[in-house]
């Protein structure tokens, strides 16, 4: 089992401005008390063809860590029994308290996504609306929220999926996307995969292509990768 | 409490302003007969207009040594974590009951017929720091009030909140506890096109 500290520190922000769309590589962005930051590590992450369905695990932790991996996996807090005995919970909401670690995961998001043509970052109901505004406005891409049940007030499209007791519906916006675009779909986890799953099937029955699914933390143990229709997943952390 | 909209505070005849209210869609009648919908998944889909919405909030409140940016569940989740990171901040998301596993704090507040509760985890945010809350829009001022006392109840100051949309004030109509309110756009009756 993973262990994670739960550290809630008034940790000093690295205060520079985190330019919201994609800048070129060469910029660097000013601290807050001087100096500078460049923003972008110099790490290649792995390149593979997009719609591939990919034999090797797509996540940033193999093999060659980024380093700043280890500081977003230590941030986020586990926590047992909840919301029921048994379940291990992934708590992400303390890293959203770390700015670094905070920063860093929506980077290692943006690094891989940037340029790629992608139109379309959809975020799953909730914890998706938190990771994939900033990764949208940083590719140049609209953010379209995958959401419950008779919140979005206008048209909509709807997918049932099922749940460990039961069922539930998600529904998207039908003139939120247009066919051809290319999408992503985020959300904080993958565990069985039936979200995911719900989320691609509502984007490609209006013709979007979804080339990737992002999640901050995958349970590899319930093998959500082999639920999402030979569509590739990309995670930051594994929790075992 | 100190209303404050955009185009009257600093940014009269911004273009961005109009652009963002344009991007905003109307749906009338939803939820229910006779409320004009405000619609921001359409401000979402508009790049430009989302990126302008954002920086017009992160240069506000860049330089007010805010550390702490609270988002109401599930909107203000769209609109803060950008902004947090812009200005070297936390994002505590404050959320409907039973969604935060960890010990919370919760404030009930009024809603029309009946009341609701929001939640922020302990711990979240300590005495002292500075903090703004995001919302999309404010009608009552219900939902920001229990934003507020949340992060009054923990000893950190609310230096204002921030939304995109807001109706104006009816006199004496909307409590913030004396807090700033910083508004961008006001709701439109209909959509035009």
């Amino acid at each position: 089992m993973l262990q994670r500290a739960l550290i809630f520190s008034s940790s000093n922000p690295i205060c520079s401005q985190l330019s919201t769309t994609a800048p070129p590589d060469n910029t660097v962005f000013p601290k807050r008390n001087g100096g500078w930051i460049i923003p972008f590590s110099s790490y290649q992450l792995p390149a593979f063809p997009s719609d591939s369905a990919a034999n090797r695990p797509n996540m940033a932790s193999q093999d060659e860590q980024d380093p700043r991996i280890s500081n977003i996996s230590s941030a986020i807090r586990v926590i047992p029994d909840f919301p029921k005995p048994g379940i291990i919970f992934q708590d992400i909401t303390t890293l959203l308290l770390d700015t670094k670690a905070f920063r860093d995961t929506i980077d290692l998001f943006v690094e891989r996504y940037r340029g790629k043509d992608i139109s379309v970052v959809a975020g799953i109901e909730a914890r998706g609306f938190i990771f994939g505004p900033p990764i949208a406005l940083a590719i140049g891409a609209k953010f379209v929220p995958m959401r419950k049940p008779n919140k979005l007030p206008g048209e909509v499209l709807s997918e049932e999926y099922s749940l460990e007791y039961g069922k539930d519906t998600m529904e998207m916006h039908v003139d939120a996307v247009k066919a051809g675009e290319r999408a992503l779909i985020i959300d904080d986890l993958v565990a069985t995969g039936g979200t995911l799953s719900a989320a691609i099937s509502l984007l490609e029955r209006v013709g979007v292509h979804v080339v990737e699914c992002a999640c901050v933390i995958e349970l590899p143990e319930l093998k959500g990768r082999e639920r999402l229709g030979g569509k590739p997943l990309f995670v930051l952390v594994s929790s075992t | 409490m100190v209303e404050m909209f955009a185009a009257e505070n600093g940014l009269k005849g911004d273009p961005r302003l109009q652009a963002i209210s344009n991007a905003i869609r109307v749906v009338p009648h939803f939820p229910k007969q006779g409320i004009m919908f405000q619609d921001i998944t359409t401000l979402l889909l508009d790049h430009k207009a989302f990126k302008n919405t954002v920086d017009i909030f992160v240069d506000r409140y860049k330089d007010m040594d805010i550390s702490v940016v609270a988002g109401v569940e599930a909107r203000g989740f769209m609109f803060g974590p950008t902004i947090a990171l812009a200005i070297g901040a936390k994002f505590v998301p404050l959320r409907k009951p039973k969604k935060l596993p960890g010990e919370v704090i919760a404030e009930a507040y009024e809603l029309e017929y009946g009341s609701d509760c929001l939640e922020m985890h302990v711990g979240a945010v300590e005495a002292g720091e500075r903090a703004i809350v995001i919302d999309d829009l404010v009608a009552t001022g219900g939902t920001l009030s229990a934003a507020i006392s949340l992060l009054e109840r923990v000893g950190a100051e609310v230096v204002e909140c921030a939304c995109v949309i807001g109706l104006r004030e009816v006199k004496g109509q909307r409590r913030l506890n004396g807090k700033p309110l910083y508004i961008l756009v006001e709701p439109r009756e209909i959509d035009s096109c």
